[in-house]
């Protein structure tokens, strides 16, 4: 029988390695799989790389990861000074790496990391600073730049609702990030608001179909 | 006449004025969100915000606010009939992939030929990029609505960018509190100004050379 359920937050990443490339899903608070974040904290994983729209709020969080000097590197669009006070520091002192990429190139590089496409020319960041030391090249007189795929060890999303199966649905804006994530993880934990029976979600209305999820936990706060 | 520049409000008012009935629009932070409000009320104009919201509504009523449901710039909105949600590769496939008709975005400056620069000031350790690159590269038309000098009153309409590039040969019209310009393969057009305005005035803060319109107007017009 096929269950991915897990049963508790902390059980699902005690296996993240020291060294792992995590995929953290939301915009700002909507999405953010905050259970599992708290779990991450509470686990002893070191040196990791993170791959998220944003870099944390204050010292909560993500923030909360670099302050204990976990993070090794920070990919992410959006690390926008007044809230990422903790990246900022760090990225003073040299003791975080961070890779700016615009918002749409991440979540297309996240998803060419799913779907076995290793990179892709766009015009989105040509001739700007993001650009600097990537190949480029001209289609049908569009300049282009190259970006390359993001995967990910381990992909923490935020749903709705989960099956056994994986299966998923999210809430309205807060799927954002979440279904390209889900794609890009080798192992793919989705917190959910509500473990629900096969079938139980429409097949119409599946988000992310279960194939791109390992394990299902549910949320200790339902959004 | 006394010279009356445009207020934040007037410019948003006077962009609305060019998104025409059934097109879709992403509205940028600032000024730009403010042009939501002065839509004529007999067209439809369907919002997209890049963190997969397509036909976003106004505000919620107080109470009403549903933290699952939030725009680009994590404002509270709500859903019109015929509205959608998609993720975040699909919702900036709508930008990347050309399908969103106007882009209206802040603007600190912007070149001759319209190149945008709007991200980060120079020598900024981190610049929090979002979706501005790809918005200004992927909308089929680039409106920036801005201010026409910076606060030290330098001109932020000039020959070259001095700031970060946001995207290259992107902007089509320019919305300040001063004039309309219209960035052509000619180079700049000068089309309408703020009451009490001249040529000459908005010149003196430009720097590339402005064409002037044969249709010269006054952009708010009583």
């Amino acid at each position: 029988m096929l269950n991915k359920i897990i049963a508790s937050l902390d059980q699902s990443v005690a296996d993240i390695p020291d060294g792992a490339t995590i995929m953290i899903g939301g915009f700002g608070d909507a999405g953010m799989p905050e259970g599992l974040v708290q779990a991450l904290i509470r686990h002893h994983a070191r040196h990791l790389t993170l791959i998220s729209n944003h870099a944390g709020r204050g010292e909560t969080g993500i923030g909360q990861l670099i302050r204990q000097g976990r993070v090794r590197k920070m990919v992410c669009s959006f690390p926008q000074a007044k809230s990422a006070t903790v990246l900022s520091e760090f990225l003073r002192a040299g003791k975080i790496e961070l890779e700016l990429t615009p918002q749409g190139t991440l979540a297309e590089r996240i998803r060419a990391g799913g779907s076995g496409i290793e990179g892709f020319y766009t015009p989105t960041g040509y001739g700007t600073e993001i650009a600097e030391g990537k190949p480029t090249m001209t289609f049908d007189g569009i300049d282009c730049v190259f970006e390359r795929a993001l995967k990910a060890d381990f992909s923490f999303v935020r749903a709705r609702r989960g099956d056994r199966w994986g299966n998923l649905t999210y809430n309205q804006s807060s799927r954002n990030f979440n279904p390209p994530m889900a794609m890009a993880g080798r192992c793919t934990i989705a917190e959910v608001d509500e473990v629900v029976e096969l079938g139980a979600i429409h097949p119409e209305q599946v988000v992310t179909p279960g194939i791109f999820v390992q394990r299902v936990v549910k949320t200790e706060k339902p959004s | 006449m006394s010279k009356t520049p445009l207020t934040r409000e007037q410019i948003a008012q006077r962009i609305a004025q060019d998104l025409p009935d059934g097109c879709y629009v992403n509205l940028g932070i600032g000024i730009p969100t403010l042009c939501g409000n002065y839509i004529p009320k007999d067209r439809e104009v369907i919002l997209h915000s890049e963190n997969g919201v397509l036909g976003g509504g106004p505000k919620p009523a107080p109470g009403q606010e549903d933290p699952n449901l939030i725009n680009a710039g994590k404002e509270f909105i709500t859903l019109l009939p015929g509205g959608s949600f998609s993720h975040q590769a699909d919702s900036f496939s709508m930008t990347r992939g050309r399908h969103v008709d106007f882009a209206v975005l802040g603007g600190m400056q912007v070149s001759a030929r319209g190149d945008l620069a709007n991200w980060k000031v120079p020598g900024a350790p981190m610049g929090a990029i979002g979706g501005a690159m790809d918005i200004a590269s992927g909308a089929k038309q680039v409106f920036v609505a801005m201010t026409h000098v910076t606060n030290k009153n330098e001109p932020k309409i000039v020959h070259q960018l001095t700031y970060p590039v946001t995207a290259l040969k992107c902007v089509t019209r320019i919305f300040t509190d001063l004039a309309v310009i219209d960035v052509t393969p000619g180079g700049l057009v000068l089309r309408e100004l703020a009451l009490g305005f001249t040529v000459e005035d908005v010149q003196a803060v430009t720097e590339p050379k402005l064409t002037v319109a044969a249709t010269l107007r006054d952009a708010i017009r009583p």
